[in-house]
Order: structure tokens, then C-alpha cells, then sequence
């Protein structure tokens, strides 16, 4: 592993720095490191007073704990951001069609582009939206597409988290940081605001309403409740949006319409941004034993009489086979070429596939079809003979159960260590709002990166933290 | 507003003064232990059943002694109702409804509690005591004062406010009610150190024994006391000034919502009784019947309110 080279984002691969860090590089430089210490410790107390504190589930006494915040930022040029907002938006505009065509007359599957059965025995496609239509004809309002990079101009598409991604609140609440640490950063640099995501994001959901609903429509946002680890992101959310923050106990149905519970009595909700999965939305329809959702929710959306944020059933658009047949996907829907690039992606469900991954373990990353949060996958680059070979166990008993790509060679960012500057790999998840007429999307987005040396895993669960991330003008 | 959301202010400002309230109880008890250890056990005991946690506390120990007390009222996490199992459900609450609080209010509220998990994590020393109390104190005092700095004047804030002077009329007449046999006036005790103890513990106890002696002198007298922290408006922490507030709330809830509800006529009910009051007709009547009828009425006020604006599913 050592042996490779990795391309960093602020020095490129010949220890010059590039052009988008060169004012940052200059200020730091100047920077006394005791400073920056105290800054780094007094940015942790701000969150920490806040209360961005997410909880672990494994642990357990559910402690609330922080995810570190590294106070060098991630700098794109305008330029780059340019390509990739192009090549995020081509995508998501290809994710909704997808969407709308899979639970309608599926033409993709009728032109073979992609093979039934993994539609048909995907446990993400969901039966209960056939036919549904969505209003507006939107299923995905919130997209967090997960970015990584190797070159100047190689980015490629990871994941699109197309369900119910979290993560922007810390693109909003590191930048303020940021602002309160070093305004004299944002006066040398001409940094595009994010600031005003919350705004659009209500105003994203309103534009989505059904017809019902009346000139200002009722939006809210529902959570799992303050045990659950994004818990704070949805307070934030609501809170930034003044729309009222829900939970399945707050909610029933009243007169064919979901309703909130308030001290005057029921409020017909218009959208509902909810942070519970689909399995848990409506126990009559789904899980019956879940208590986080409204019984009757799917009656009322399926007779359009509220909103749902994001549409039930869009794992089927971010499910890891899927993934695989995504630039058929862009293809199909756009007419165009894919702008940003797909991971090569061996389906362990095919035979002549796993016969090489399994040759290969050494070398690939290995993930579960349907995990996420970086649990249950194997770096071959960083495991232990030991690990391959109990892996290779678990991939052959259930082959359809994983995918597996080549390692790619993350780009690096420096982060603020004891000893200095030090690369860390990252990723970069922006996120992009879908409405009707339009699709937002908020300039750089949420970068994570693996704070442990050589790691590449960049999930908060395990080790990860974040950065803020700057799109320059011009 | 939601409902949930209203009653996760009143909570949270319920268990915000519910906090100082036990700050104050055991910083009089402490006092008497140092002062006077020989009636200590016996002070003890009656700051256990004014916390309404004698049965709680008697499952764990067998008798009434300082250490044991303190530790139980300030820290213990069987005891629903110790400073920090309160100070955790008003956080826990606050989170809930933190988009019905302003960032100051909710970081007063989060700084308490990272303050308090942090000094109760152990036993407090006899040493720490003191700067232990004055913290629970100021950092609730700290919260209601981002209430009042900063929150707008609406129905949030009234919830809040309604939160507070339940909790505090319930905590004051509790106080009156566990002693009240030694307000009475009896030939046996009038008059003796013993006495003194006792006034004064009560006074302490709603932080009153200097507005007491600016007021009325140094001689206290037992119908004076009663007076004064039932019927005296002026007191902050009498029972007359909390159903003054108390209405006043339910009043602007009233006007502001265009509706009247069974919980305001349980009020003025309340309100009335205190503005024909006099403390003779009180002791006529009989104190203790007079305090068990004014805190079963405060808590029914309490569920009544928690009814008519749909707290709860």
C-alpha cells in the first residue's frame, strides 16, 4: 500500500501547491501552531455547547459523542465545481426518471437495459408505489451524492443516497464555525455562501406539495425522536426552516389527511420531510410494530393528499446492484453520456464475477448490496489474512448479498495535527434539492475524512470526521 | 404549536426550578447539621419528605443521615426526582423542543447539564457541597434568564412560565406542609431555640430569610411566616405570587388562542381563594387542611392544563 501515490488535493502529487489552497497555504503558514491549537479545542467546545453530538448505536451506553472537526477546509476551485454540479445534476435528473419509470411502465426493464430480477427480487423495490404518483412527479427532494476523487479531473459517484441522507447540517454548522474562528479567511478568500440551504430547502418542499394544499403549504419534519443519531440534524433542520418538528405520536390521520397535533387541536400537514425510513412509515402498510411512523400515512399519499420527502421506495435508485447499472441508467434517461464517472463494480451475483473477486480479495473492497455505514465491508488493501479468509466464508455462502470494486486511490487533504499539516484521505457529499422546475445545489457539500493515517474509511461511526468544504468564485 | 412541544417546555421549566428547589433544601438541612447536630437526623428526615421522595429513600436506606440524604437528593438515579434525574429530563425535554428555544435558552440548558454530569459524576465531598449548590442554583438561574432575555412573548413562553410556578407552588406548600405543625401556635414549643431552627430552615428554603427580616424584623412569628409565604404577593415564591403569574399566563393563552378551557376556571378558582385569604381564616380553618387542599388543586390545575392543550396523544 505504501507504494502508492496519492493525489493531494492541496499539493497535487509534486509537493507544489495548487492553486485553489494558495492563500490558505500562505495564512497558515503565517499562523502561530499554539493558536491554532486553542482554535481546534475551542471549535469542539462550540459543538460540543451546540449539541451537534450524534449517538452510537454498538456502544453500549448510548453516549453521546462528537464528530471531529478538522479546522483546515477543503478547497475546490470554481472551475471544478462547475464539472461536478453539471455531472451531480445529470445524474439526479437520471435517479427521478428512473424512478418514475420503475414503478410505472418500466421501459428500462422492456429495452433489457437492465435485467429484471434485479428489480424483481430486490427487497428496495417497493410493490406498494406501483402506480403512485408521486406530486410533482419528484421522488427524490433531498440527494446526497457520495463523491471521491484520485486526480485533478477524476471524480467518481460512490453511492447516490437517494433515501433519506443526512450529513448537511454539518456542511452549515462547520461553516459557521469556520466564520466565527477565522473570519479573515472569508475576507481573503471569496468563498461561495452555503448558508442559505435551509431556505431553499423549504422552499424546495413547498414547490413539491400536493394539490390540496393550500397557498403556503404545511411542512414539517418528522423524526425518530432524540434517540436517534441524527437526531440533531433534524432539530436543525426544522429549527432553520421554522417548520414544526414531528414524531409518529404527534401524527394521525384526520378527515383523509395526516395531522399534527397542536394545542389548538389537528393541523393537516401539506409535506412531510421524514428522517424514518420506509419500513417504519406506516405500520399498517409496513412493520407493524413500528411506533415511529403514522398508521394510514400510504392511504393518504396514495390518494394524493400529502407529500412525502423523500418518495418510499427510492432505495431501489441507491441500492448498491443498482449502482452498477448506472451509467446505462444516465444513458437511458438522458440521451447523454454520464458526466461523472461509476467505480467498476463486480457483481458478486454473476458467476464469472465472483471468480475473480474471490481470486482478488487482496485487492478490492467488498460491500454488502444493502449495508451502509461502512459496516460489514472488507478492504482487502488493509485486512488481515485472517479477515480475507473469514470473508471469503461470508461471500460464498451469499454471493448476491455483495458487490465488490477495486481500491481506489483516494485523493488526500491535509488535517491539523499535533506534528502540522497531515494528508488524510477524504470523500465530498453535496447535496442537491429536486423540485418540480428545478434542481438546487448547494456549492460544496459535506467533505468527511479518515482522521487515522493510510485509513480509508471516512464514516462517522468509525473514526471519521469532517471539514468544511469551500467552492471558491470565479 | 405542537402539543408535545408545549409540554415539553412546561417540563422542562417544571424540572429547571424543581432542581434549585432541592439546591435549597439541602443547603438549609447542611446548615442545621453544622450549626445544630442534635435535631439534624429529624431535619433530615422532613427535607426527604418534602423532596416527596421519603418511600424512594427508605427502600435504600434505614435512617436519615446527611451523607446518605445528600447523596440521594443530589445524585441517585432510582431517585426520579434527584438533581440530576431532573436536570437530565429537562434536557432530554429541551432537545425535544429545542426548536421552540431560542440558542441562548438551549445552550444555559445543555451548559447545566454538561456542568452537573460532570460535578455529580462522584459523591460530593462536604468540602464541595456548597460550590455545588450555588451551581445548580445559578445554572438554573442562568436559564431563566435566556427565558426572559430572549424568548419571544408567546404562547411558548407562556407554557414555560406555567412550568415554573406550578413547580414552585407545589415546592412551597410542601415546605409549609411538612412543618407546619411547628407554625402552629402551641404553649409547648412557642418561643425556644427549637423553634428558630425551624422558622428559619423554612425561610432559607425559599431563599427568603433576608426580604423576611427587612420586612418584618427579626422576631418571626409563625403566623407572620405562614403570611408571608402564602398570601404575600411581594414574595417571588409565595403561593399567592405563583397563582398570580399563573393566571396571568393562562389569561394571554386565553385571549391569544380565542379559547376558554376547564383549565382556566380551575384557576381563577385558585386565584379567588388566595385574594379573600386571610392568614386568621387560614389557621382557623386549619393550616395542614389548607396546604393538602392547595397542592392536591395545583396538581389537578397541572393535569387539567396538560388535558385542554393536548400535552400528550
Amino acid at each position: 500500500m505504501s507504494e502508492r501515490v496519492f493525489f493531494d488535493e492541496m499539493r497535487g502529487t509534486t509537493d507544489t501547491v495548487r492553486p485553489p489552497y494558495a492563500d490558505y497555504n500562505d495564512w497558515f503558514d503565517a499562523e502561530d501552531p499554539k493558536r491554532l491549537r486553542r482554535k481546534a479545542a475551542e471549535a469542539e467546545n462550540l459543538f460540543r455547547l451546540t449539541g451537534i453530538t450524534f449517538n452510537v448505536y454498538a456502544e453500549a451506553e448510548a453516549q453521546e459523542r462528537l464528530i471531529p472537526f478538522d479546522i483546515v477546509p477543503r478547497v475546490l476551485s470554481g472551475r471544478e465545481w462547475a464539472r461536478l454540479s453539471a455531472g451531480i445534476e445529470q445524474r439526479v435528473r437520471a435517479v427521478n426518471a428512473f424512478l418514475y419509470d420503475i414503478y410505472h411502465r418500466q421501459e428500462i426493464l422492456r429495452a433489457g437495459r437492465i435485467p429484471i430480477e434485479m428489480i424483481a427480487k430486490n427487497d428496495a423495490f417497493l410493490p406498494e408505489m406501483i402506480g403512485v404518483m408521486p406530486p410533482g412527479q419528484v421522488y427524490t427532494h433531498i440527494v446526497g451524492t457520495d463523491l471521491v476523487r484520485t486526480g485533478p479531473d477524476d471524480f467518481y459517484v460512490l453511492e447516490d443516497n437517494a433515501r433519506t441522507p443526512s450529513g448537511v447540517s454539518y456542511m452549515l454548522e462547520n461553516r459557521e464555525t469556520m466564520l466565527q474562528m477565522f473570519p479573515e479567511l472569508f475576507i481573503k478568500n471569496r468563498v461561495r455562501p452555503v448558508n442559505n440551504y435551509p431556505k431553499l430547502l423549504r422552499r424546495s418542499l413547498s414547490a413539491c406539495a400536493p394539490e390540496v394544499a393550500g397557498e403556503q403549504p404545511v411542512v414539517a419534519v418528522l423524526t425518530p425522536g432524540i434517540h436517534n443519531s441524527a437526531y440533531y440534524e433534524h432539530s436543525f433542520l426544522a429549527d432553520q426552516m421554522g417548520v414544526e418538528l414531528v414524531e409518529g405520536h404527534d401524527l394521525k390521520v384526520v378527515d383523509g389527511r395526516v395531522a399534527m397535533r397542536t394545542t389548538r387541536g389537528y393541523q393537516a400537514i401539506d409535506v412531510l420531510y421524514r428522517r424514518v425510513d420506509d419500513d417504519y412509515l406506516d405500520p399498517l402498510t409496513f412493520r407493524p410494530d413500528s411506533l415511529l411512523g403514522v398508521p394510514g400515512i400510504m392511504d393518504v399519499y396514495r390518494a394524493g393528499g400529502i407529500t412525502i420527502a423523500n418518495a418510499p421506495g427510492t432505495g431501489i435508485a441507491d441500492d448498491k446492484a443498482i449502482y452498477s447499472y448506472m451509467p446505462d441508467i444516465v444513458e437511458f434517461y438522458t440521451g447523454e453520456k454520464a458526466i461523472l464517472k461509476n467505480v467498476p463494480t463486480w457483481r458478486c451475483s454473476e458467476k464469472d464475477a465472483l471468480a475473480y473477486v474471490l481470486d482478488n480479495l487482496a485487492d478490492l473492497v467488498v460491500k454488502e448490496v444493502h449495508g451502509s455505514g461502512g459496516y460489514g465491508m472488507l478492504v482487502g488493501p488493509a485486512a488481515s489474512k485472517k479477515e480475507i479468509a473469514a470473508f471469503r466464508e461470508k461471500l460464498m455462502a451469499k454471493p448476491d448479498n455483495y458487490i465488490a470494486q477495486p481500491t481506489l486511490s483516494l485523493s488526500t487533504v491535509p488535517i491539523f495535527t499535533k506534528a502540522g499539516l497531515a494528508p488524510r484521505h477524504v470523500d465530498l457529499r453535496p447535496f442537491a434539492l429536486v423540485s418540480p422546475q428545478r434542481i438546487d445545489l448547494t456549492p460544496g457539500g459535506l467533505t468527511r475524512v479518515a482522521l487515522k493515517e493510510g485509513s480509508l474509511v471516512v464514516n462517522s461511526s468509525q473514526g471519521g470526521g469532517t471539514k468544511d468544504t469551500w467552492v471558491l468564485e470565479g | 404549536m405542537l402539543g408535545k412541544t408545549a409540554g415539553g417546555l412546561y417540563w422542562l421549566f417544571r424540572y429547571m426550578e424543581r432542581s434549585e428547589n432541592l439546591a435549597r433544601l439541602i443547603s438549609a438541612g447542611q446548615r442545621i447539621a453544622l450549626t445544630r447536630s442534635s435535631t439534624a437526623p429529624d431535619e433530615w428526615e422532613s427535607i426527604v419528605a418534602t423532596a416527596g421522595v421519603r418511600e424512594a429513600y427508605l427502600e435504600k436506606y434505614d435512617a436519615f443521615e446527611g451523607p446518605s440524604v445528600i447523596d440521594f437528593i443530589l445524585r441517585d438515579k432510582d431517585n426520579l426526582s434527584s438533581v440530576m434525574s431532573v436536570i437530565e429530563a429537562a434536557r432530554n425535554n429541551a432537545r425535544t423542543v429545542r426548536t421552540a428555544l431560542t440558542r441562548e435558552v438551549w445552550e444555559a440548558v445543555n451548559e447545566c447539564w454538561m456542568l452537573l454530569k460532570d460535578a455529580l459524576a462522584r459523591r460530593v465531598s462536604d468540602r464541595d457541597l456548597p460550590q455545588v449548590l450555588a451551581m445548580i442554583r445559578q445554572r438554573s438561574a442562568f436559564v431563566r434568564g435566556a427565558l426572559h432575555g430572549t424568548m419571544v412573548r408567546n404562547d411558548s413562553y407562556d407554557f414555560a412560565r406555567i412550568g415554573t410556578f406550578i413547580e414552585r407552588a407545589d415546592s412551597t406548600a410542601r415546605i409549609l406542609d411538612v412543618k407546619y405543625y411547628v407554625l402552629l401556635p402551641s404553649a409547648h414549643h412557642v418561643g425556644t431555640s427549637i423553634d428558630n431552627v425551624h422558622w428559619e430552615t423554612i425561610l432559607r428554603s425559599v431563599s427568603a430569610d433576608g426580604s423576611f427580616r427587612y420586612l418584618h424584623g427579626a422576631e418571626a412569628r409563625p403566623r407572620l411566616i405562614a403570611d408571608f409565604l402564602i398570601l404575600d404577593r411581594r414574595l417571588p415564591r409565595s403561593l399567592a405570587f405563583c397563582y398570580s403569574k399563573i393566571g396571568d399566563n393562562l389569561s394571554y393563552l386565553e385571549s391569544d388562542y380565542g379559547m376558554r378551557l376547564p383549565c382556566h376556571d380551575l384557576s381563577d378558582e385558585v386565584c379567588e381563594r388566595f385574594r379573600n385569604a386571610t392568614i386568621d381564616m387560614v389557621f382557623e380553618k386549619g393550616l395542614h387542611e389548607f396546604l393538602q387542599r392547595f397542592i392536591q388543586d395545583n396538581n389537578r390545575l397541572g393535569q387539567q392544563i396538560e388535558a385542554d392543550y393536548r400535552f400528550t396523544g
